[in-house]
């Protein structure tokens, strides 16, 4: 131990490092350019949140029922609060409601349960959520069983189809993602040919041929008495669309774990199965979440799409409800709902998953 | 000790199922006839309801009169065209918008994603607030936005607004000059031709010369002045053989000029801002991908500023940014297909759209479509496979 007894004593920082005034200079003012930099980008800053505030809040109606009640010059959230039911659950029966709304319940406790690192039992919560509850969801908001009314596909709607198609593509995508991920690693020629003619063909064309396709050539190519609902016709799209970006992220996933982890659970004698099962997956589902997330933000962006196929999903709905007589000219009102929507399940998904990546950075990463 | 185990009897071959190569081979003629049978079954499907709806199978319709206008053309098009020539002024519709589209993306996005990184906190806070902004909301909801919102609501022929009373804007569109070439005008694209060659033979012998001797000129600077100098001074000399066909306001609409279709022109802006908040994020993160050594090694080397960016930081920088940049631009051009929601006369709505429901040829057209996107897609991942070959870092 060293123990130096003539140290000087401490002094404050220099005045023109500490305090709000040298954090000004330091980011805001150092040097001419900054400096107009700086002046150039608090004017577009004035130029765009002063009217949006005096539009959206200020000069906004927030009372009423009827258009008539618009009277101050900004927005009509009127019309959003007049419409807000159907914006979220479509044309689903008004007495029916309870039912969505313990779907919508189960699905967000679920989710929470899952993102949430503290809570345990995750494994068994994953596999409740990904197939008992999908179940049970169904048999609530379709019905026709228990004594429940049948509500038919056509009157689901709004944020709650949004969510249910970005969903069920999800879930369905995710086995077929991970039997195309195998297959495309798989030293096996025909196999590896297949997965890869099937990932690349999905990868290659837009979303909205695919919708096209499922409406307009899946009726041609299943025998004529077997008639498809609309909306499953549409999740047949979206699930093999989204299935070939899944097996994208799930090779990224396989890939990263090194040949070593595999190697040597085959010198311990373990079969393919159980390779992949025990010793790959585990490793690499953990640092395929990230990417899952991010794949699962653009299917959920993605999934407005169908309103061109006639269902009507959250930007569906709205889009109708500008087209209402009673309501006609406020369009912005409704694109900025929607948008507000959109963008805070986008944005705090992304957030979660860039939080997930700094957690998940386990030491794999070279 | 346990026994060793008995050796295997020599000549005892195991049993067939637990032979990898023929179990391999098993597996593979299981998933081809598993893949036959389904082919099969919807081909069969197929065949069958078509019969019963009566539909021809075939290119044949492509010969047919189209019979419906398109409101914006790159070619020659009426109402007395053939589908054939739908499916054309579709395809050229979708890589104008595209290729536009990609220009004005990369731009915003390079300009978004360095002052991301700005070392000025404000311009840094703006950028970053239009890329979470933009990038979490809904391509479709930002075209609708662009067009419904914004566009549509523009006010009429009679007070539109205008720039300088050459370029105006309205609900039917933007109107802007279009230049006329008279005779004389064709020296001009030569002047930039052998502009172009002098400027790249000062680079070639600008670089012998620094490897030969460590003297340079500021190349750079004297092409891009011979770019830009040598076909003006032409344009000057031969009297600028140019006239504006001004739009002018006549009756109920503009006419003269350039007519830009307010459905292009929402297109256009939400696939340029929606893209280029996910290309700002690439460069920023392709930037940021090389290490500070790199910067502080070339300064120990007293390389000049500007030389450090060209020559150490933007090098590397762009082997990790063109990859994804490149898969952008593709999302660009199959999210160009969202045209049909707003009626942008693109590849999906003339053709997968209208000429789909006018001919039945759901098949066909379907598989055009899918076809052209294919092959956009695949030429572009080749390239992309051999750039990334010819860029990767040979590692030792």
């Amino acid at each position: 131990m060293i123990h130096n007894k003539t140290m000087i004593d401490q002094r404050p920082a220099p005045k023109s490092t500490i305090g709000p005034m040298a954090w000004l200079r330091g980011n805001l003012f150092n040097g001419p350019v900054n400096t107009l930099f700086t002046l150039v980008g608090l004017y577009v800053l004035y130029l765009l949140v002063v009217p949006t505030v005096q539009w959206a809040i200020i000069d906004a109606n927030w009372v009423g029922t009827t258009r008539e009640d618009c009277t101050r010059e900004g927005a009509c959230w009127v019309f959003v609060k007049a419409r807000f039911t159907q914006f979220i659950y479509g044309l689903y029966p008004r007495s029916e409601l309870w039912r969505a709304n313990i779907v919508f319940v189960g699905f967000f406790a679920l989710i929470a349960w899952l993102a949430i690192p503290r809570l345990p039992l995750k494994r068994w919560v994953a596999v409740f959520a990904l197939v008992v509850f999908p179940v049970i969801a169904y048999v609530l908001l379709h019905g026709g069983h228990f004594g429940l009314p049948r509500v038919p596909t056509h009157r689901w709607g709004g944020l709650m189809l949004t969510l249910l198609l970005a969903s069920v593509g999800m879930i369905g995508a995710l086995p077929i993602g991970i039997v195309l991920a195998l297959g495309r690693r798989s030293s096996m020629p025909i196999v590896k040919s297949f997965s890869v003619v099937f990932i690349e063909f999905w990868r290659g064309v837009p979303l909205i041929t695919v919708l096209f396709m499922a409406s307009v050539m899946l009726p041609l190519f299943l025998p004529s008495d077997l008639s498809v609902d609309r909306l499953i016709r549409a999740l047949i799209g979206i699930t093999l669309f989204q299935s070939a970006y899944m097996a994208e992220v799930i090779r990224g996933g396989l890939q990263a774990i090194p040949r070593g982890q595999d190697e040597a659970a085959a010198a311990l004698g373990m079969t393919y199965w159980k390779r992949m099962g025990l010793i790959v997956m585990p490793q690499a589902l953990k640092m395929m979440i990230p990417g899952i997330v991010n794949t699962f933000i653009s299917l959920f962006k993605d999934t407005t799409l169908v309103m061109i196929i006639g269902l009507f999903d959250l930007l569906g709905i709205v889009q109708a409800a500008l087209s209402d007589s009673r309501w006609l000219g406020f369009s912005l009102e409704g694109y900025v709902f929607a948008a507000f929507v959109f963008w805070i399940f986008c944005f705090s998904m992304s957030r979660y998953s860039q939080y997930l990546e700094r957690r998940l950075n386990t030491g794999h990463k070279r | 000790m346990s026994a060793r185990p008995t050796a295997r009897p020599v000549g005892h071959k195991p049993p067939f199922w637990r032979d990898r190569a023929k179990r391999a081979l098993i597996f593979q003629v299981l998933v081809v006839a598993a893949v036959a049978v389904f082919l099969l079954y919807i081909v069969g499907n197929t065949q069958q309801n078509l019969a019963a709806r009566g539909i021809t199978t075939g290119f044949g319709f492509l010969d047919n009169t189209a019979g419906f206008g398109i409101v914006q053309s790159l070619i020659d098009y009426s109402s007395q065209s053939t589908y054939g020539r739908t499916f054309f002024v579709g395809l050229l519709n979708t890589l104008l918008v595209g290729g536009l589209g990609v220009l004005a993306a990369t731009i915003i996005g390079f300009v978004v994603g360095i002052a991301r990184l700005s070392p000025n906190w404000l311009i840094a806070k703006l950028a970053a607030a239009y890329i979470e902004t933009f990038r979490n909301i809904p391509l479709l909801l930002q075209i609708f936005f662009w067009y419904f919102a914004v566009l549509r609501t523009l006010p009429g022929a009679r007070d539109s607004m205008s720039l300088g009373e050459v370029i105006f804007l309205n609900v039917r569109g933007l109107y802007l000059p279009k230049p006329l070439f008279e005779s004389g005008f064709g020296l001009i694209p030569a002047a930039f031709l052998v502009a172009i060659v002098a400027s790249i033979a000062l680079l070639v012998w600008n670089k012998r010369r620094h490897e030969a001797t460590g003297k340079r000129l500021p190349a750079y600077w004297i092409a891009l002045l011979l770019l830009i100098g040598l076909p003006l001074l032409v344009l000057l000399a031969t009297g600028v053989p140019i006239t504006w066909d001004v739009p002018a306001l006549g009756g109920f609409n503009f006419r003269g000029g350039v007519t830009v279709i307010p459905e292009f022109l929402a297109l256009w802006l939400a696939l340029s801002i929606y893209t280029a908040s996910f290309i700002a994020e690439i460069v920023r993160s392709g930037i940021q991908a090389i290490s500070h050594g790199q910067t502080e090694a070339a300064q120990a080397l007293s390389l000049p500023r500007n030389l450090i960016l060209r020559l150490v930081v933007v090098p590397q920088a762009m082997r990790v940014i063109i990859p994804p940049l490149t898969s952008q631009y593709l999302n660009l051009i199959k999210n160009s297909s969202l045209a049909t929601a707003i009626g942008y006369p693109d590849l999906v709505s003339v053709f997968a759209g209208t000429t789909l429901n006018q001919t039945g040829q759901a098949i066909e057209v379907i598989a055009m479509t899918m076809a052209v996107y294919l092959t956009i897609s695949l030429t572009v991942s080749m390239f992309m496979n051999w750039f990334n070959a010819r860029v990767a870092l040979v590692e030792r």
